[in-house]
């Protein structure tokens, strides 16, 4: 083969000017684009830090979006303890049947019916901040309820008022998403009674929660959720709420699968009058299932 | 012929200024939307925030979104969308950069509609193709209107559909695109 020396400057440079060419094919103003997209660019908010609004017996910092409706059934059967005979505690149950309102992005309101006192809630839920890139480090999301308990007085033979049967909860709940896999909570809490417990409760149980959730799959997660209550102001004989449970996520469906010591469903009940303890097997097995319904096209102004 | 590289670099640095003073034209609210249709279930989502920049010498065409900025119309298909299809904090942006065919057919200075095809790398996903995507390229009064209308495949893009609901999402998406470029202010 003869090596042509004008030849071989000729298909070089041919060489050069393909890789130019091909370098050139868009992507110069591809990098424009991304520069232009970074100016006044709005922040970049994380999403799906948990999976639904609640954690597990308590709220998570999530809330519906703007037209959603989400109907919730949550069970609790009896103590793991109680026996063959009771099948385990599955023999006994308490629900709590709701249903809660998407009325922005960020507000959202709820209400339920709960089978164990015979007890209404309701509750207002807002997003204060929102975690940001390089922005905000936490979701803070403040949450307020109120429960009424429809049973009969524990003593009808003094003088009893509407207002005694009332109960009310303020929460902060600020998280963080780590990392696609991990996110955290605290839960600062405070539990209001209308009338004490007894002449020696006080009116306020105080309590800091920590909750998370660890990814095990795209569709499953493995939660935890614990109140730790200042011990000063403790009700007698009531103990710290432990919940362990899974999330599982089918298209409009999460169910969520859990053991816990508390029987109660409501920031109430579960903060500050859990009575079983997780060692002698006072476990209830329960879940919640949640199906949402979108009655507004968020797209839609 | 031993000026040859002299020509060479004269050459690389006319097209170098030449990419200076070139006429680019730019959106930054172009409209992306694709539509999967199941017996079971019709899903569509719209990207009203697509960034797309188009060079009229060149015949350079670049298109640049957010993942997270396609909106549904529910809150939950949205967030699975980014969650557990298209895993949007790991790949937040879907680009293309290509070219258009047969650049002497359109002619930018006249008013007219033009239909082309254009060909350039399509990323969606982290995972990129060479695609050919036909068009047209609508010229008006110094503004150019782009309309485009093609398919694609998750299972190309590595985007897995679980068997759960796969009788809920097409095997094949149908997108459309529809930009109006102004010229980009230096």
């Amino acid at each position: 083969m003869n090596l042509n020396p004008n030849k071989l400057i000729r298909s070089i440079s041919f060489i050069i000017c393909a890789a130019a060419f091909h370098q050139s094919f868009g992507q110069d103003l591809l990098n424009m684009l991304d520069e232009e997209s970074k100016k006044n660019a709005e922040p970049d908010y994380t999403t799906a830090t948990f999976k639904t609004t609640r954690l597990i017996n308590g709220h998570s910092i999530e809330t519906l979006g703007a037209g959603v409706l989400d109907v919730r059934i949550s069970h609790r059967f009896g103590y793991l303890n109680s026996g063959p005979n009771e099948l385990f505690g599955l023999d006994q149950a308490w629900t709590r049947i709701g249903a809660d309102y998407g009325i922005s992005n960020r507000l959202m309101i709820g209400a339920g019916r709960s089978s164990y006192q015979k007890q209404v809630d309701a509750f207002a839920k807002f997003k204060v901040l929102r975690q940001a890139k390089e922005k905000m480090p936490v979701t803070v999301t403040a949450l307020a309820s109120m429960m009424i308990k429809t049973g009969p007085f524990a003593d009808p033979t003094r003088v009893n008022y509407f207002s005694s049967r009332l109960y009310y909860s303020g929460q902060l709940l600020i998280a963080r998403k780590f990392s696609e896999g991990f996110s955290m909570q605290l839960m600062p809490t405070i539990v209001h009674y209308n009338l004490a417990e007894s002449p020696n409760d006080h009116n306020d149980v105080f309590a800091l929660g920590v909750g998370g959730r660890i990814k095990l799959s795209k569709r499953i997660s493995l939660n935890a959720e614990y109140y730790y209550q200042l011990p000063s102001y403790m009700l007698n004989g009531t103990v710290n709420s432990l919940a362990i449970g899974f999330d599982i996520e089918t298209g409009g469906h999460v169910f969520q699968f859990h053991f816990t010591n508390s029987t109660g469903m409501t920031e109430r009940t579960f903060i500050s009058e859990t009575t079983g303890d997780w060692l002698k097997g006072d476990i209830h097995f329960g879940f919640n299932i949640s199906r949402v319904f979108t009655l507004k096209d968020p797209r839609k102004k | 012929m031993k000026h040859y590289p002299t020509l060479l670099l004269a050459l690389l640095l006319v097209s170098a200024l030449e990419s200076l003073s070139q006429p680019v034209y730019m959106t930054r609210n172009g409209k992306i939307s694709f539509f999967s249709k199941t017996p079971l279930e019709n899903i569509d989502a719209v990207n009203n925030e697509v960034f797309s920049a188009l060079n009229t010498e060149k015949g350079d065409m670049a298109f640049s979104l957010s993942v997270k900025a396609f909106h549904f119309e529910r809150s939950l298909m949205e967030e699975h969308f980014n969650e557990n299809y298209m895993e949007s904090e790991k790949f937040p942006k879907s680009t293309f950069s290509g070219k258009i065919d047969k650049l002497q057919e359109v002619h930018f200075d006249k008013d007219g509609k033009y239909n082309v095809t254009v060909t350039g790398d399509l990323t969606i996903h982290g995972v990129t193709k060479r695609v050919t995507v036909p068009g047209s390229l609508n010229v008006e009064k110094g503004k150019i209107e782009a309309t485009a209308a093609f398919q694609i495949k998750p299972d190309d893009y590595g985007i897995k559909i679980p068997t759960i609901v796969i009788e809920k999402i097409a095997e094949v998406i149908d997108v459309s695109i529809n930009c109006h470029y102004e010229p980009k202010s230096k």
